[in-house]
């Protein structure tokens, strides 16, 4: 961390997006976790993701729960609307602001911690009910708040900062969350923003719950030999299936890639992936194949990384329970409260 | 593109640009934490090793450090660096204990030097110190020069120049003031071991025009007017001046005559108003005292009325540029325009006077009239005589002669010893951490976000009564402390080391001008365009440093870094670190490199 606050000055060279931003304005405080956290990265992939998608930061609603992960949203999109809930219950918070305004963006933002332990049954559900949102997990494998203790996605066998072996075996959220019904499956690595910045922005213009589970070395408690959360075993065993660009319809498409190679998905809202397969036999639209694919791989010791699994036509919760399309707060008088007439027509059919 | 070698003197000296655009090689930012921490000594000391003149300087100097400030190309002024260097000399104390003392056993060696200019005395006082019996000629009353004769008293009033003479002086240079010398020859005729020559560019530019010869007495050359004004032998103009010409001259000229009696004064330029000689700040002064400045016009002719001056024709005309981006100035084709007034200033540019120096004594001019020098060495056809200032490569600025100066001492010192004046000896380089602990580094980090202080100055109804007035007040503490907050402390560099890092990107997030990329090698102007944010400043260098696990390299532009730190305080493994890097450029006596 730092006491600074970061300097305002920036050169007039500086890159900026369509709505006139600069990355800078997507940005929030200081962070104060420990210098070389991985989720400060995730945190400025975050920023890079929004600027590139020229998203109004007062479209977007942040939520998290507990822990050195959940602190994050107060580090990235300082105008945006937030709210750091209880621990573990981020989803039902998040679930219950989407049902009340289907307009906002939800970015939901949690560790293994926050997701695997306390609310893991918060995440299922989130999940199962196709909420439309990002849901990020940053997951380093320890508790880093309390000082290093294992996580429910420690690996089996992997040895804490004092030595001690994990005997417990690991959530797989990922595999979990492929097994649960989202419509959106990645896995990548906070040291590689490149990977990572693609995935968030497709996660983002998804329709349907994303989920993104980011491997993010804890710096200070899990970044030994030994462990397999380190910036070093992470990059050792890391196997991506694909690399992904995301087009937005006003892009020019430039790429050209051998045939075979590429797979085209167009989302819902017109935005089109690009996945440059690196495993040729990878099928990310077959889910049964990719939890089976993620089983086979990790009982190889690698780290499965890329778009995991895309439903291109998926459906998300307002459309399963036929909801309003306005926002509940902009739903007048006359419209909730239609009057004797509406009563009773409604009385008379139940007759 | 090859990694940076950040060990050569050069890259991180490009990186401090106050320092490295100064001729003389100030070290600014050093300077500036010292006022900051109110040691006005040690900030004085340090300016006058490098320039001699710190308090001249610091009211006139050109400034070639301030556009070239990082500031500038982060926020909207650079700091006021100039500005801060008058600080350290208003409020110093006194220094005289803590200069140099000139050796008392003397190394028998003979320093001429003609001209008690800027190039003059700094050559006297680098030697002096190594042993030296130096004697400079001068004609005028005391020393000083041009920074005497030439510049305005309300901007530089003569107790600075008396007390940085003194200094000089003070280190047993024997001043002989009222010495014409007349003959290079019978000067050399008096065996000194080196004769320096500064002796400016005494001579104003005339405009040969019709109407010149019968209007004479109410036509003087700027440089000339300026002495007599300097010196108390003009001490009134008519009410209506006209000053021809753009460079910063034409503005001290044009200032003078508004104090003189001068109520309506008008500038008249050949060029453009933005393409004009004069320093910004300069034309700035001149328009804020109710001068205006006429663009576009070339002088034709000087009317007159029997030989009184009733004004001037100006042909109009404007610029154009050929596919070289020459320009050249072709007149409109519109009426000529004639403008009334009872007298004219030429400041239409200096020439060099060389009628003293005999042709055939072994110093060679080239068809210029220049003397034929090595821009390196300064040293003429005739070995003992050296160059500098002025006097040397044509017509530049104060600090320039004393960059000049430094140079031409070094050369004479080599010279008087025997020694190859090609090997020169380089600078003394020094890079330390600033590391106190966590998130301490032993300079503030803290970037300021505050505008360029102004300077206050005297009201225009006092300024323009009294032509001996000092016009800028200069800073006070106050807003010294404040503006001293500005610097970005260029020279604390970012130091990376390669084995350190684990590649957590944490640098690459905090950074706030997002200067620093980790990417794979490619060549330069390739790489300059896919960094985080492309590097579009040519003139400022990638650092480039490889050996990281990935096989990536890291890329820093150095182009818009604050020095803030921040990439230092965020990384977890040490990998940055900043290490303050001092750069102390030779001057007379130190040890040339053994080859």
């Amino acid at each position: 961390m730092t006491y600074l606050a970061k300097p305002k000055l920036l050169s007039a060279d500086a890159p900026r997006n369509a709505l006139g931003y600069t990355r800078r304005d997507y940005e929030g405080a200081i962070s104060t976790l420990c210098a070389g956290c991985g989720h400060d990265s995730i945190s400025a992939a975050i920023v890079q993701a929004c600027f590139d998608l020229d998203i109004e930061p007062h479209k977007v609603a942040k939520l998290s729960g507990i822990g050195c992960s959940s602190k994050t949203p107060d580090y990235f999109l300082g105008n945006s609307h937030g709210f750091n809930s209880v621990h573990g219950r981020m989803p039902s918070v998040l679930t219950g602001a989407a049902l009340a305004n289907r307009n906002l963006i939800y970015l939901g933002v949690s560790g293994d911690g926050d997701s695997a332990s306390i609310g893991i049954g918060q995440f299922a559900h989130a999940m199962r009910r196709g909420v439309n949102m990002t849901y990020i997990v940053e997951n380093n494998g320890v508790y880093g708040l309390t000082k290093g203790q294992f996580s429910a996605t420690a690996d089996k066998g992997s040895k804490s900062k004092k030595g001690v072996l994990n005997s417990d075996s690991p959530i797989d959220l990922a595999a979990l969350a492929l097994q649960l019904g989202a419509t959106y499956v990645a896995r990548s690595f906070s040291g590689d923003k490149e990977q990572l910045v693609p995935l968030i922005k497709g996660a983002l213009c998804h329709n349907g719950p994303a989920l993104i589970d980011v491997l993010s070395p804890c710096v200070t408690f899990n970044n030994h030999s030994g462990s397999t959360r380190s910036y070093d075993y992470v990059r050792q065993h890391n196997e991506a299936v694909n690399r992904v660009e995301v087009i937005l319809p006003r892009d020019p498409i430039e790429a050209s890639y051998p045939p075979g190679s590429l797979r085209r998905i167009v989302q819902h809202d017109g935005s089109i992936l690009h996945l440059r397969k690196l495993d040729i036999d990878y099928d990310p639209s077959d889910r049964i194949g990719a939890i089976n694919h993620l089983q086979e791989r990790q009982a190889l010791g690698e780290i499965v990384t890329g778009l995991l699994y895309v439903d291109s036509s998926a459906q998300d919760m307002h459309s399963h329970l036929n909801t309003v399309e306005k926002p509940l707060n902009q739903l007048g008088d006359a419209y909730l409260c239609p009057g004797s007439k509406a009563l009773h027509a409604l009385n008379d059919a139940l007759m | 593109m090859k990694p940076t070698d950040i060990s050569a003197p050069d890259y991180l000296h490009k990186v401090v640009d106050c320092q490295w655009a100064c001729p003389a090689h100030t070290p600014v930012p050093e300077y500036i934490r010292q006022i900051a921490a109110g040691d006005f000594a040690a900030a004085y000391l340090l300016n006058w090793r490098s320039n001699v003149f710190p308090g001249i300087l610091g009211r006139v100097c050109d400034r070639p450090c301030e556009p070239a400030c990082r500031r500038g190309r982060v926020d909207k002024e650079p700091v006021a660096i100039c500005r801060l260097k008058r600080v350290a000399a208003d409020f110093k104390e006194d220094i005289h204990e803590l200069l140099p003392k000139a050796p008392t056993v003397k190394n028998g060696k003979r320093i001429a030097c003609v001209g008690a200019g800027p190039a003059s005395l700094t050559v006297a006082r680098d030697l002096a110190v190594q042993g030296y019996s130096v004697t400079v000629f001068d004609s005028g009353q005391s020393a000083g020069g041009m920074m005497r004769s030439q510049i305005p008293k309300f901007r530089l009033p003569d107790s600075v120049i008396d007390e940085e003479c003194g200094y000089v002086a003070g280190l047993d240079v024997e001043l002989r003031q009222n010495e014409w010398i007349g003959s290079l020859r019978e000067l050399l005729a008096g065996n000194w071991d080196a004769v320096f020559v500064g002796t400016g560019a005494p001579r104003g530019r005339d405009a040969d025009l019709p109407g010149r010869k019968e209007a004479a007495a109410h036509i003087h050359v700027g440089i000339d007017w300026l002495a007599n004004v300097a010196f108390g032998h003009v001490t009134k103009i008519a009410r209506r001046v006209i000053v021809l010409g753009g460079g910063n001259t034409a503005m001290d000229c044009c200032r003078s005559a508004r104090r003189l009696g001068g109520e309506d004064v008008h500038v008249v330029v050949r060029s453009g108003f933005d393409e004009m000689k004069a320093s910004p700040w300069e034309k700035e002064d001149a328009i804020h005292e109710g001068i205006p400045i006429h663009n576009y016009l070339v002088q034709k002719a000087f009317t007159h009325d029997n030989g009184r001056l009733t004004g001037v024709l100006f042909e109009k005309v404007q610029a154009e540029y050929d596919a070289a981006g020459r320009r050249s100035l072709v007149p409109t084709g519109e009426p000529d325009v004639h403008r009334e007034c009872d007298e004219v200033l030429l400041a239409i540019g200096q020439e060099n006077a060389f009628t003293w120096i005999e042709r055939d004594i072994g110093v060679e001019f080239d068809r210029h009239g220049m003397p034929v020098l090595d821009a390196k060495t300064l040293q003429s056809t005739l070995p003992r005589v050296f160059f500098g200032g002025d006097a040397a490569l044509g017509p530049k600025n104060i600090i320039t002669a004393v960059a000049q100066g430094h140079e031409a001492a070094i050369s004479i010192d080599l010279f008087c010893r025997n020694e190859p004046l090609t090997q020169r000896p380089g600078p003394l380089v020094n890079l330390v951490s600033q590391k106190m602990g966590i998130h301490e580094w032993s300079y503030d980090n803290h970037v300021s976000e505050e505008a360029r202080r102004k300077v206050p100055v005297k009201t225009l109804e006092e300024a323009l009564k009294d032509i001996k007035l000092e016009f800028e007040l200069g800073y006070d503490l106050k807003l010294a402390c404040g503006e001293t907050e500005r610097c970005l402390n260029c020279d604390v560099a970012t130091v990376f080391t390669p084995k350190l890092c684990i590649e957590c990107d944490a640098c690459v997030d905090i950074c706030p001008t997002e200067c620093i990329t980790f990417t794979a090698n490619g060549e330069e102007d390739e790489l300059r365009g896919r960094l985080k944010a492309p590097a579009k400043n040519r003139e400022q260098a990638l650092y480039l440093a490889e050996g990281l696990k990935t096989g990536r390299v890291m890329v820093k532009d150095e182009n818009v870094c604050l020095h803030c730190g921040m990439c230092a305080e965020r990384c977890p493994t040490g990998a940055w670190d900043m290490q303050k890097f001092t750069i102390d450029v030779a001057q007379a006596g130190a040890e040339a490199p053994r080859s």
